[in-house]
């Protein structure tokens, strides 16, 4: 009888290729998801030092962060430097043999969502990515992070990386979520409890009724911003709703092979008694529609709160609100219902699957959005866009005054032109409202895609829970 | 790799917590497809106003830390993006050593790849060296990684834990990809065992 082991336990355990003596392991790879930005100095690496790709038929390409997200991009990309990055990603796939999908296919979008829809992402696999947001992977009951381009190249040229063991981390939601109340409003919540240092050094497992209750949509929603909660991973032990995703998909197993996988599959959980480092418990029932303030994730309160106070905080905290407040434009003791905004993005590799943009469309039906807001849907993937528009979700996006925009990482990081104005303030489904992450100057808002589309409505940060 | 045994040199104070990596190295010089050359955009939007012309309060832009070779920051330094492109403009600047009370992974990580130590240090030190750092270009901190010590410019040591497999290809200036290519036969091993266990992988 060997002792319990918890679920990243098993994973870790089935992938060690090596073990040296001071503990350092060869951690086997089983998926490598490659984009643009921070894949070029990888393959410049292994080019100069006449390297190969170890194993192609596992690594899987697409273009992303610089392409434009405007009808008309088949025209080409009018920054050089993007354009190059692009083009090199097309040609460092084709050289070295790996699968890709250019901008011009139309299963081509934000590599976090296509891994999962391709069917590339299956349980108890390790998939890395040159970023960090492959934690959403852990969805599926994968162990999944971002890596360095140093690391994209170690993976690149031997298909392992050089690891040492997380420790592990329980945050469980028990019990139902309430009206309104999402996946983003779940792991925005944990963070604000928890801080942006709080998962350092550990591997999440996610779990609880209101865990199990998420579609996979909001799973990958959940385990998506566990790196903005610090930790390494974040994880969901896989079950019927996985496989039923997974079950299909273009590249997940068929027939005996399926058979085979999915009795493995079902292994995939932390054994009762595993132990855990850490826990952190929240009650489903008292999570809010929650919106960020500041200019880090940590930075969380329910939509019926006020604007903080430096004084409300302790130790460096102190002076880095007073810093974000003064970013943000905004004053200590303002209800956030009533602060106003520009702009609404929706999308990114958090919230622009399939799910979330009905919960938006939900919202958004025979309602126009306010006067000289800019709003903007912009699907996770090409076939996103293609079933939203099958499903008429685009139709009431465009009625309701919404740009709808081809598949791309857009607006979440601002590479592609995609960009707020010094000032702007946005409503948005990302991930990140560091200083400057929309663009220079730019204000962010985080929040789930119901209450950006109920901001969209108002033009202003808005309990949605009023508008259903 | 660039070695990286000791160092004696003036220490930068960023006492601001969290401080991320789109402060690093915002994301319009993450189009490049080089490693090198992106020191002069190291916290691009702290260092430079919209004209581009320095702001003056900025520690880095200040006469006498504008050689700095040691950061000492606030707490969780690095969060954010996994962009290699935040210690290669920190090692383009010229900056080897950071020191915090705590660093986000993927950050921490990439350091150790490029020649760059990343220390951890518990929060009444770091608030010393902050302190020392302070003191502006006169006040020298020495790192020894050998020793695994940092030694402020009143000669107060402290010492700090670093994973030995990542010291020692650090100190030799070692190629991980290299040495894992030692371990090749592990690797074929294992792609045969997966392949009769997991095939559908």
């Amino acid at each position: 009888m060997t002792a319990p082991k918890t679920l990243y336990d098993k994973i870790w355990d089935a992938h060690v290729a090596h073990t040296s003596e001071d503990g350092t392991c060869l951690l086997y790879i089983d998926r490598h998801l490659v984009h643009e930005v921070t894949s070029p100095q990888a393959f410049e690496g292994l080019r100069m030092a006449n390297r190969t790709v170890r194993a192609p038929e596992k690594t899987i390409a697409v273009p992303d962060h610089n392409v434009p997200t405007t009808l008309d991009r088949a025209k080409g990309i009018d920054n050089e430097e993007s354009r190059i990055q692009v083009e090199s990603l097309d040609k460092n796939a084709k050289d070295f043999g790996i699968h890709y999908y250019p901008v011009s296919d139309v299963r081509q979008g934000i590599v976090h969502i296509v891994g999962p829809e391709q069917g590339w992402t299956l349980p108890g696999m390790t998939v890395v990515c040159g970023d960090s947001h492959t934690a959403t992977h852990g969805a599926f009951g994968a162990l999944a992070h971002g890596i360095g381009t140093s690391e994209v190249e170690h993976v690149l040229a031997t298909q392992t990386l050089i690891q040492k063991k997380s420790k592990n981390m329980k945050v469980e939601i028990t019990g139902q979520l309430r009206p309104g109340v999402t996946a983003k409003d779940i792991t925005l919540s944990v963070i604000g409890e928890t801080g942006t240092a709080g998962g350092t050094g550990y591997v999440i497992e996610y779990c609880g009724q209101a865990i199990r209750d998420l579609s996979m949509e909001g799973r990958m929603t959940v385990c998506n911003m566990a790196i903005e909660g610090g930790a390494r991973a974040g994880l969901i032990a896989p079950d019927e709703k996985t496989f039923e995703y997974c079950k299909g998909r273009a590249h997940a197993p068929k027939g005996a092979a399926w058979e085979a996988a999915l009795a493995y599959w079902k292994t995939l959980f932390s054994d009762d008694g595993a132990h855990f480092d850490k826990v952190v418990t929240i009650k489903g029932e008292d999570i809010a529609p929650v919106v960020t303030w500041g200019t880090s994730p940590e930075d969380v309160l329910p939509i019926t709160a006020s604007v903080p106070a430096p004084s409300d905080f302790d130790g460096g905290k102190v002076d880095a609100v007073a810093r974000s407040l003064e970013y943000m434009g905004l004053n200590s003791g303002t209800p956030l219902s009533e602060v106003e905004i520009d702009t609404v993005f929706i999308g990114s590799c958090t919230n622009g699957r399939i799910e979330d943009l009905r919960a938006a469309a939900e919202i958004l039906k025979g309602k126009k959005i306010k006067d000289g807001m800019r709003a903007m849907v912009v699907p996770g993937s090409g076939l996103v866009r293609a079933q939203a528009e099958e499903e008429g979700l685009a139709d009431i996006f465009l009625e309701a005054g919404f740009e709808w925009r081809l598949a791309g990482c857009s607006m979440c990081l601002a590479m592609n032109p995609d960009q707020l104005a010094p000032g702007e303030r946005c409503a948005a489904t990302s991930n990140r409202n560091f200083e400057g992450r929309q663009g220079r100057g730019g204000r962010t808002h985080l929040m789930s895609p119901a209450m950006a589309a109920a901001a969209a409505v108002t033009g202003k940060l808005t309990d949605v829970r009023e508008l259903i | 790799m660039d070695k990286f045994e000791k160092l004696s040199g003036v220490a930068a104070p960023m006492p601001l917590i969290n401080i991320d990596t789109d402060m690093i190295i915002p994301k319009v010089f993450l189009k490049t497809i080089k490693r090198s050359g992106l020191g002069v955009n190291l916290f691009d939007e702290m260092r430079y106003d919209d004209d581009r012309a320095e702001i003056p309060d900025f520690v880095l832009n200040k006469a006498q830390y504008r050689n700095a070779e040691i950061l000492v920051a606030g707490d969780n330094f690095g969060c954010g993006s996994s962009r290699e492109h935040a210690p290669w403009a920190i090692k383009d600047f010229g900056i080897r050593c950071i020191i915090s009370t705590s660093f986000a992974d993927i950050f921490y990580n990439n350091c150790f790849k490029n020649g760059v130590l990343p220390i951890i240090l518990p929060q009444e030190q770091v608030d010393a060296l902050m302190k020392d750092a302070e003191k502006g270009s006169n006040a020298r901190i020495e790192i020894d990684l050998a020793d695994q010590t940092v030694t402020s410019s009143d000669g107060d040591v402290y010492s700090f834990e670093v994973d030995a497999f990542k010291k020692h290809c650090l100190l030799n200036g070692l190629d991980d990809i290299g040495l894992t290519m030692e371990k090749v036969g592990s690797i074929d091993n294992y792609e045969a065992q997966l392949s009769s266990e997991r095939p559908w992988v």
